[in-house]
């Protein structure tokens, strides 16, 4: 059989390449921005029961990967009493679903999960007085079993009892209704498969980058060659033999290109000539942290500030200790780079795009493009892994604006090189540390300084490169995240102070990426904590556990549990019995999230080579404690991700940046972890059915660069205070120490 | 200037209309056969995520020119290495170990890996992890890609 299809016939047959959004049986065009309830204090906002008893749950977290589009279905599914197969997703569509804030911060489950648990648990209590009058029966003697509520030989089912009307109930989640007792659950808690699982193996499944739309061009952006330069002229004639082309779209220092068909809109993009300015606005790189220790402080924000440091620490007969961390510059890295689709018709814009923040992109389209919010509605496709704010809602901001050039749906896709230099970046984290240890070892003073860079308004909105380089309005924020999270410590020392000190600027455009702050911040003050544990001649173990708050049960469980896990070999670091080429050591970190969520302690075991450098993690063991465990086989896969992602940004990844722009444009450049470099992983969850449910996402993360930097120094009595742990620096470290 | 080129997708031969006979495969792929399993991820042979099998052996599609390919050559893309109702044993082994987090290296994955399991028949972890270091993973699956290539080299 011979199958004639070209890129148009499969356009204009439809089927496989154009996928249409269904709502309810309706084409989602019909529903329009501002048609369906969306505060979160409604239930018809998360929830709809149509006539065969489907369960559409709206919800304004997204599945980026992480595996919540089964978790939070689970969720539903046992306080509703469906079986999980009648539950529908709708995902982060600003017509359809409420505005639960970005999906970060591991909140998806904490936060978006529990006000879907308070919007099923109220939806049922509302169907059971309803089944109640129906079966002539006392509500406290109905079962129900698949969404089928049954009495005295009688049935009646959700579909019948509310099909397709809606709930019109309201929702207090400051004090949500009584769920169920956790004893009674049947989904939550159990290992369900992921059920995107199949589709993605048998590639069935549509990314955003496989999205496609009728009528649609492609778009390529082509990126100055330098931040900040000005677009002096492009040479369009440059382009002439390049099939399809359909226009090279300049506004200020945004330029573009559309093209009849994706590789006629890359070879446009190399091809096209265009002279740019010459600019030099990035610091030496070799001297980063003299320019972000000579950056304008605008504020200092004092994070934890107990008795009196200055005094303990000019105290006579004190020893002092001092050290300083830091922290690399790091990219997102997603494998699959950005990408966006968006049309303008009749004035409204229709974005698709993998944004974690559809209702921010939403305002600062928008913003950019100058017409209401009404007329912009922002719809979430599962794209490439992002883990945090990568690039995705700029392609959108590049494909709303080149759509609306050509006047026809234009889909961007980024190249390796626009993502690896255009998404924005984790800040650089510099990190002063100093404590007072009295003659008796006790620690009498903690003071920290963190060089972090301000968050300008409360928006967290990024600003969108495209408005920036075609000067359109745009809010101009420094949002880089709660980067502040974890400056201050779960230890208890006689006095402490800890201060972030905001800069007022930071070379690259910041945003949040995995565990943003309190990964940088945990991994500099579990590693000096393991210093004064060091100085003091203790056990790191021990010596955390002497020094949290006893009343923290939960927290000297998680520790005692790793070190449990790990068979913690007790006695003080480093070790000094060790003389051959490979040394081995062990280390722990601990974090209680934010001091106020997820538990999480680690023990690394490394293997230092003393002739090159190279670190080799052996074994990484974790304790973990995010409370009710939804999904614990989602969970391990969750814990996976932040080990060895983790692993990758503490022992390899540093962004590359000349005076004009970041030179780490591709994966050589820009190496990651790859499979020989994989350490044996070993987790110990700690199950609380009865506590409500913490992250996941991101905790863990926290403690891996302290964790190997305190083994590195069990194995060879060298402290690494500089991520990533590069063979050179540890190199450099031994020279310094011996 | 638009012209015919013939292929052999997934069993079945195909004409495509393209302009340029040196785009890579990946585009033709994708864009003219509306398949998904093959994946953009850098254009330079570095990731593996456009990963699929040209007369059995893994190739990077989005450095593999069409010029390149004859018309009897056998391209295969994940879709056709197995479907839903019928998997590949590699396919079905990412499913029972869940080894997906995003999901968009695992076509590279999967494709890379079954190549590699038709030529080593009993493969270590180490064998595994090696065949696969060039093939990259951001979410960090890595550990279960491992155990899902080690369960179907076990089927």
């Amino acid at each position: 059989m011979t199958i004639h299809a070209s890129r148009r016939d499969v356009l204009k047959r439809g089927g496989a390449l154009v996928v249409s959004f269904s709502f309810a049986g309706a084409s989602g065009e019909t529903f329009a921005q501002g048609a369906k309830p969306l505060a979160i204090t409604e239930v018809d906002s998360f929830l709809a029961i149509d006539a065969r008893g489907v369960v559409t749950v709206y919800s304004g977290k997204v599945d980026l990967g992480t595996g919540v589009a089964t978790a939070l279905p689970q969720i539903v599914a046992d306080e509703l009493d469906v079986p999980l197969n009648r539950i529908k997703l709708v995902q982060g569509d600003t017509a359809l679903t409420p505005d639960q804030g970005t999906t970060w911060g591991s909140l998806s489950i904490q936060v978006g999960g529990m006000q879907l648990r308070n919007a099923a648990a109220t939806a049922r209590a509302a169907l059971l007085e309803e089944a109640a009058k129906r079966l002539s029966a006392k509500t406290e003697d109905l079962r129900v079993v698949d969404g089928v509520v049954s009495a005295g030989g009688k049935r009646v089912s959700y579909g019948e009892l509310i099909g397709g009307k809606s709930f019109a109930l309201k929702l207090d989640h400051a004090k949500p209704a009584a769920g169920k007792d956790p004893k009674g659950y049947k989904v939550v808690g159990k290992p369900v498969p992921r059920v995107d699982i199949p589709d993605k193996v048998t590639g069935r499944f549509i990314y955003m980058q496989d999205f496609r739309v009728p009528g649609m061009l492609h778009g390529r952006v082509v990126r100055p060659p330098a931040i900040g330069a000005t677009l002096e002229s492009v040479d369009e004639a440059s382009i002439k033999n390049v099939a399809g082309v359909v226009k090279v779209v300049r506004q200020g220092n945004f330029l573009g290109v559309v093209a009849e068909s994706e590789w006629g809109a890359i070879k446009a993009a190399q091809r096209l000539k265009a002279s740019w300015s010459k600019s030099q606005m990035l610091p030496d790189a070799a001297k980063l942290w003299d320019e972000v220790r000579a950056t304008k402080v605008v504020k200092d924000e004092v994070t934890s500030n107990v008795g009196n440091t200055a005094e303990a620490v000019s105290q006579a007969g004190a020893k002092t200790l001092n050290a300083t961390y830091d922290f690399a510059i790091h990219t997102h890295g997603s494998i699959g780079p950005s990408c966006a689709v968006a049309e303008f018709k009749d004035g409204k814009l229709t974005s698709w795009s993998a944004s974690q923040a559809t209702h921010n992109l939403r305002k600062q389209l928008a913003t950019m493009f100058g017409i209401p919010a009404d007329n912009v509605r922002c719809i979430y496709i599962e794209g490439s892994g992002c883990y945090g704010r990568n690039g995705h809602e700029d392609a959108a901001a590049d494909a709303a604006l080149l759509a609306k050039a050509v006047g026809r749906p234009v889909r961007v896709q980024w190249s390796r090189a626009d993502e690896h230099g255009w998404d924005p970046k984790g800040p650089p984290t510099l990190v002063d540390l100093r404590a007072a240890m009295d003659g008796a070892n006790v620690i009498t003073a903690w003071e920290s300084e963190f060089f972090i860079p301000q968050q300008t308004a409360g928006s967290f909105l990024v600003s969108l490169v495209a408005a920036t380089l075609a000067g359109m309005p745009a809010a101009d924020d420094i949002a880089p995240g709660n980067i502040f999270q974890n400056s201050a410590i779960p230890y208890k020392f006689a006095n402490i102070k800890t201060i972030c000190r905001r800069l007022a600027s930071t070379p690259f455009r910041p945003s949040w990426i995995r565990t943003p702050g309190r990964m940088q911040n945990t991994y500099a003050n579990e590693c000096f904590v393991d210093e004064l544990a060091a100085a003091a001649n203790a056990d790191p173990v021990e010596f955390r556990l002497k020094h949290l708050d006893p009343n923290d049960k939960r927290g000297i469980e998680v520790l005692n549990r790793a070190a449990a896990l790990a068979k913690w070999d007790k006695r003080p670091s480093p070790r000094r019995d060790q003389r051959g080429e490979v040394a081995t050591g062990r280390g722990v970190a601990y974090c209680k999230y934010e001091l106020t969520r997820t538990y999480v302690a680690a023990v690394a075991e490394v293997e230092v080579k003393r002739s090159t450098g190279d670190i080799r993690v052996t074994k990484f063991y974790l304790a973990h404690d995010c409370g009710q465990i939804i999904n614990p086989d989602g969970l391990r896969n969750q814990l996976d991700g932040n080990v060895i992602q983790t692993l990758s940004r503490t022992l390899i990844e540093e962004l590359k940046y000349d005076r004009s722009a970041v030179t780490s444009l591709d994966w050589a450049s820009y190496p990651i972890l790859r499979f020989p470099q994989i350490p044996e992983l070993v987790y110990d969850l700690i199950d609380r059915p009865n506590e409500r449910p913490w992250g996941a996402g991101e905790p863990a993360a926290a403690v891996v660069p302290s964790a190997i930097s305190n083994a590195v120094f069990d194995a060879i009595g060298v402290r690494l205070r500089s991520v990533p742990y590069t063979p050179d620096k540890v190199t450099a470290a031994m020279k310094g120490a011996a | 200037m638009a012209q015919r080129k013939s292929l052999n997708v997934n069993g079945k031969s195909v004409q495509i209309t393209i302009d340029d006979p040196d785009m890579p495969l990946l585009y033709a792929l994708r864009d003219n056969l509306a398949l998904h399993g093959p994946r953009f991820g850098c254009g330079l042979a570095q990731c593996g995520a456009c990963t699929v099998h040209v007369d059995g052996k893994a190739v990077r599609s989005c450095v593999t020119p069409l010029s390149s390919l004859t018309a009897q050559q056998k391209v295969v893309t994940l879709e056709g290495l197995g479907t839903p109702q019928r998997l590949h044993p590699v396919q079905r082994a990412f499913i029972e170990e869940q080894a997906v987090q995003c999901g968009y290296c695992i076509n590279g994955m999967i494709m890379e890996s079954a190549a590699f399991l038709t030529r080593t028949k009993n493969p270590t972890e180490a064998q595994v992890k090696d065949a696969l270091a060039n093939n990259l993973c951001r979410c960090g699956t890595h550990a279960r890609i491992v155990k899902a290539v080690m369960r179907a080299a076990g089927a």
